[in-house]
C-alpha cells in the first residue's frame, strides 16, 4: 500500500489536519469522487448505450439476414424437390396413357418402356402394372413381384378415388429404402390401371446433398408423422423420428427456432412439398450461422474495453490535476491571506503601541518636570534648612523620594521608548545592526514571562560579531518567533541558551536552544509550512515559524533545526553581511 | 543665554522654564506657535526647543518661519511622539531631537553643545 501513497494527490489528507479556525473552502476528496463520477457517467453511458444498440442492432441484422437466406434456401430446395416428383409423375401418366392395356400387359414391351424410362430420367427401378382388383398384372425390374397382390393395401384403396399418389419411404420386399410413384389410368371399359414405379431415394439424396448451404446445414425429408424419409447429416438414419416437433402444415416456407439434444440453439427451415407426404426440413446450427457476428462482437467489446480505460485514465488524471491545482491555489490564498492578517495585526500593535507610548509620554514629561521643579526648589532654596536637623532630615526623605519617583519616569520613559522603537521597525529598511541590542531587545518583551515561568536565559554573544547590514524589524520579528516557540516548548523551569558567533566573510550566526519538549523526528520536515501545527486545538494558526522561514529567506539567511523529542530543539539562523539586493529595492 | 521653550502642554513647557530659569538660563514659554513668533519678534533667542506636534502649527512650519526670520537661531526638537517620519525630518532641520521624558540634565547638555556649535 506504501507504493500507492506515492500516488496519492497533496488534496487526499486535506481536511483531516485542519480543524479550527483555518478550515478549508472545500471538501477536495468528496469534489474529486463526484467530479469523477459525474465525468465517468457523462462520457461512459453515452458510448455504452450506443455500443449496446449497436451490438443488439448488428446482432438482429445478422440474425434476420440468416434466417431470410434459409427461408430462400428451403423454398427453392421446395420447388426442386417438386419439380422432380413432378416429373416423375408425369413421366408415368404419359406411359399410361401412351400405351393400350394390352401392350402394358406385355412384360417384353413393359421392359422397352422402362428401359426408355431410365435412360430419360434418373431413379426408376422398375415399374408394375396392377389391374382394378389390385392384383400386378405385370413387373419388369430387379425383383419378382408379378402376381402380388395389392387390393388390401391402403394406397390401393385411395386410387379409386385419386389419379396418383406418392408413398412414404419404406423397406418393403426390396428391403432398401425407396418410395413408389402410382398413377392411375382410365380406361374405356370403366375400369382402370395402375402404373407403379419405385423410385431409389439416392436420388432425393443427391439432390438434398448436393446443395451448398452454411451453417452447418442439414437438409432431408420427414413424412407428416415426422418420421425421416432421407438421410440425414446430423439427425439420425432414415425411419428415425425427426427429434423436433412436426411443423404444422402451410402452404409457405416456415422457419422456427429449436433447442437441438444438445441444447444449442438451431433454426428448422420446412417446407410442405405439395401433392407428397414429404416435408423438406432444414436445419441449421444458429451458433455457427453467427460466426461472423462473434468475431464482430469480440471486436466490439475490445473496443469498448480500451475505449472506457482510456477514457477512465484521462478522467482520472484530469480531475485529480485539477483538484490538486484547486487545492494548491487554495493553500496559497489561505497562506497569503494568514500572512496578510498577521502583518496587518503586527501593524496594528505597532500602531497602537505608538499611540498609547505617544499619549503615556506627555503626562509623563509633567510629572517629571513637576518632580524635577521640587527637588530643583529642595535642592536651590533649601526651604527646610531653619527647621535645623530635623529640617535636614526631612529634606533628605523628600529629596529620596523625588529621586524614586524621577526613576520610575526614567523606567517608564525607557518602556514607551521600546515601544515606540518597535513600532517605528516595522516598515522595511535596511541599516546597520547590532546583533546584541536586538536580540536584548526581544529578550526584555520576554523577561517578565521568563521570570514569571522560572526559565533561565543565557545570553552568549561573541565580542567580535561584524556589524552588518539587514532589516531591524524583520530581525527582531524572527527573534521573537522563535524565542517565543521555545518558551512554548519548554514547561517551568526550562533553559534557554542564545549563541552568537561570526562566521567570518559568511556573515553571523546566532543559535538558540531550549530544552523543551522536542519536535518528533516525521514532523521536523514540515515545521516551515504553513499551517502546520501541533497546537492547533490551542489556538496555533501553524504560520509562526511559516512567516520566520520567509522573513529569513527575504534577509537572504538560512535556518537550520535539530531536535530530540523530550530533550529539546536548536535553531540555527545564519544571516548574511549584506541583504540579498531584491529586498533593498522596497 | 535666552531659550525660546514651545509647547501645548501649558503645565509641562511652564514648569520647564521655571527650572531653566532656577539653573541661570533665560527661559520664556509660549504654548501657540503665534505667541512664539511674536515673543521670537521682541527678544533675541539663542536657542528655540519646540514640540513637534501642536494643535493648529506642527513644529517643523514653526521651526521653518523661526528659522526664516532669525537665522542665528538654533533647534531642538523634543516630543513624546517617535514617528520615523518626524525622527529624520527633525534631524535634518534641528540639532537635536529628543524623546519626552527627558532629563533636565540631558536636556542641558544638549542646549549647551547646541549653542557651542553655534559658536564655533
Amino acid at each position: 500500500m506504501s507504493f500507492l501513497k506515492q500516488f496519492r494527490p497533496q488534496f487526499w489528507k486535506a481536511g483531516e489536519s485542519s480543524s479550527g479556525p483555518f478550515r478549508q473552502m472545500f471538501n477536495y476528496r468528496s469534489i474529486w469522487q463526484k467530479a469523477i463520477l459525474l465525468v465517468s457517467i457523462a462520457t461512459l453511458l453515452p458510448l455504452l448505450i450506443i455500443t449496446a444498440v449497436d451490438y443488439n442492432y448488428t446482432e438482429k441484422s445478422i440474425e434476420s439476414e440468416n434466417i431470410l437466406r434459409t427461408l430462400r434456401n428451403g423454398s427453392n430446395i421446395r420447388r426442386t424437390i417438386s419439380a422432380f416428383l413432378q416429373e416423375r409423375r408425369s413421366a408415368l401418366t404419359f406411359i399410361a396413357k401412351d400405351n393400350t392395356r394390352e401392350q402394358l400387359y406385355k412384360a417384353v414391351h413393359l421392359q422397352g418402356v422402362l428401359n426408355n424410362l431410365q435412360e430419360s430420367f434418373s431413379g426408376f427401378v422398375d415399374l408394375g402394372v396392377i389391374n382394378q382388383e389390385g392384383k400386378q398384372v405385370s413387373y419388369v425390374g430387379p425383383y419378382s413381384l408379378e402376381g402380388k397382390d395389392y387390393s388390401n393395401q391402403e394406397w390401393f384403396r385411395e386410387m379409386e378415388r385419386q389419379n396418383f399418389a406418392i408413398s412414404d419411404v419404406f423397406l418393403g420386399y426390396r428391403n432398401s429404402p425407396h418410395f413408389v410413384i402410382e398413377a392411375k389410368q382410365s380406361l374405356a371399359d370403366g375400369s382402370f390401371l395402375v402404373l407403379r414405379s419405385a423410385i431409389d431415394i439416392v436420388e432425393l439424396q443427391d439432390l438434398l446433398h448436393g446443395l451448398e448451404l452454411s451453417g452447418r446445414a442439414d437438409a432431408f425429408l420427414i413424412n407428416r408423422q415426422g418420421i425421416i424419409q432421407t438421410p440425414t447429416l446430423y439427425h439420425g438414419d432414415v425411419f428415425a423420428k425427426l427429434p423436433y416437433q412436426v411443423p404444422p402444415f402451410s402452404e409457405r416456407t416456415e422457419i422456427r427456432e429449436e433447442l437441438n439434444q444438445n441444447g444449442e440453439k438451431v433454426f428448422v427451415c420446412s417446407a410442405y412439398i405439395p401433392l407428397s407426404p414429404y416435408i423438406l426440413v432444414i436445419v441449421k446450427d444458429k451458433g455457427e450461422l453467427m460466426k461472423p457476428w462473434r468475431d464482430t462482437r469480440i471486436g466490439l467489446i475490445w473496443f469498448l474495453v480500451v475505449s472506457v480505460t482510456v477514457i477512465l485514465l484521462v478522467v482520472f488524471g484530469f480531475t485529480t490535476y485539477m483538484v490538486n491545482s484547486m487545492y494548491l491555489l487554495d493553500q496559497r490564498r489561505l497562506a497569503t491571506l494568514h500572512k496578510m492578517e498577521y502583518s496587518n495585526k503586527l501593524a496594528s500593535i505597532g500602531r497602537l503601541a505608538a499611540g498609547v507610548a505617544h499619549e503615556v509620554n506627555n503626562p509623563l514629561a509633567i510629572i517629571n518636570e513637576k518632580a524635577g521643579l521640587i527637588k530643583d526648589i529642595f535642592t536651590y532654596s533649601k526651604p527646610l534648612q531653619a527647621l535645623g536637623q530635623e529640617g535636614q532630615n526631612l529634606d533628605a526623605t523628600i529629596t529620596r523620594q523625588l529621586d524614586s519617583i524621577l526613576n520610575s519616569v526614567e523606567r517608564c520613559g525607557k518602556i514607551t521608548k521600546r515601544l515606540l522603537n518597535f513600532a517605528r521597525h516595522m516598515d522595511s529598511t535596511i541599516e546597520t545592526i547590532d546583533l546584541a541590542a536586538i536580540v536584548r531587545e526581544v529578550l526584555s518583551f520576554l523577561h517578565k514571562e521568563a521570570e514569571y515561568r522560572n526559565i533561565t536565559v543565557n545570553v552568549d554573544i561573541a565580542s567580535d560579531i561584524p556589524p552588518f547590514k539587514s532589516d531591524r524589524g524583520k530581525l527582531q520579528q524572527i527573534f521573537l518567533n522563535i524565542i517565543n516557540n521555545a518558551f512554548a516548548a519548554m514547561d517551568k523551569g526550562g533553559r534557554l541558551d542564545i549563541h552568537v558567533k561570526t562566521l567570518g566573510a559568511a556573515g553571523v550566526s546566532a543559535t538558540i536552544t531550549d530544552n523543551g519538549c522536542g519536535i518528533a523526528e516525521a514532523d521536523i520536515g514540515k515545521i516551515f509550512e504553513p499551517f502546520f501545527s501541533t497546537k492547533t486545538k490551542q489556538g496555533g494558526t501553524g504560520l509562526g515559524l511559516s512567516i520566520t522561514y520567509g522573513l529569513l529567506l527575504e534577509l537572504g539567511g538560512k535556518v537550520n533545526v535539530s531536535s530530540k523529542v523530550g530533550e529539546g530543539t536548536s535553531f540555527i539562523i545564519t544571516l548574511p553581511l549584506e541583504p540579498p539586493a531584491t529586498s533593498t529595492e522596497k | 543665554m535666552r531659550i525660546l521653550l514651545v509647547d501645548d502642554e501649558a503645565e509641562f513647557v511652564s514648569t520647564l522654564a521655571e527650572r531653566l530659569t532656577m539653573r541661570g538660563y533665560q527661559a520664556d514659554y509660549s504654548i501657540t506657535a503665534g505667541n512664539a513668533l511674536d515673543l521670537a519678534a521682541k527678544h533675541l533667542y539663542d536657542v528655540a526647543v519646540l514640540d513637534m506636534k501642536m494643535p493648529g502649527t506642527s513644529g517643523l512650519e514653526l521651526q521653518a518661519k523661526l528659522a526664516e526670520k532669525h537665522p542665528a537661531m538654533r533647534f531642538i526638537f523634543l516630543t513624546g511622539h517617535g514617528s520615523e517620519d518626524d525622527y529624520s525630518a527633525g534631524s535634518r532641520q534641528a540639532a537635536h531631537y529628543l524623546v519626552k521624558p527627558v532629563d533636565i540634565n540631558t536636556l542641558i547638555a544638549k542646549i549647551n553643545q547646541t549653542v557651542f556649535a553655534n559658536d564655533r
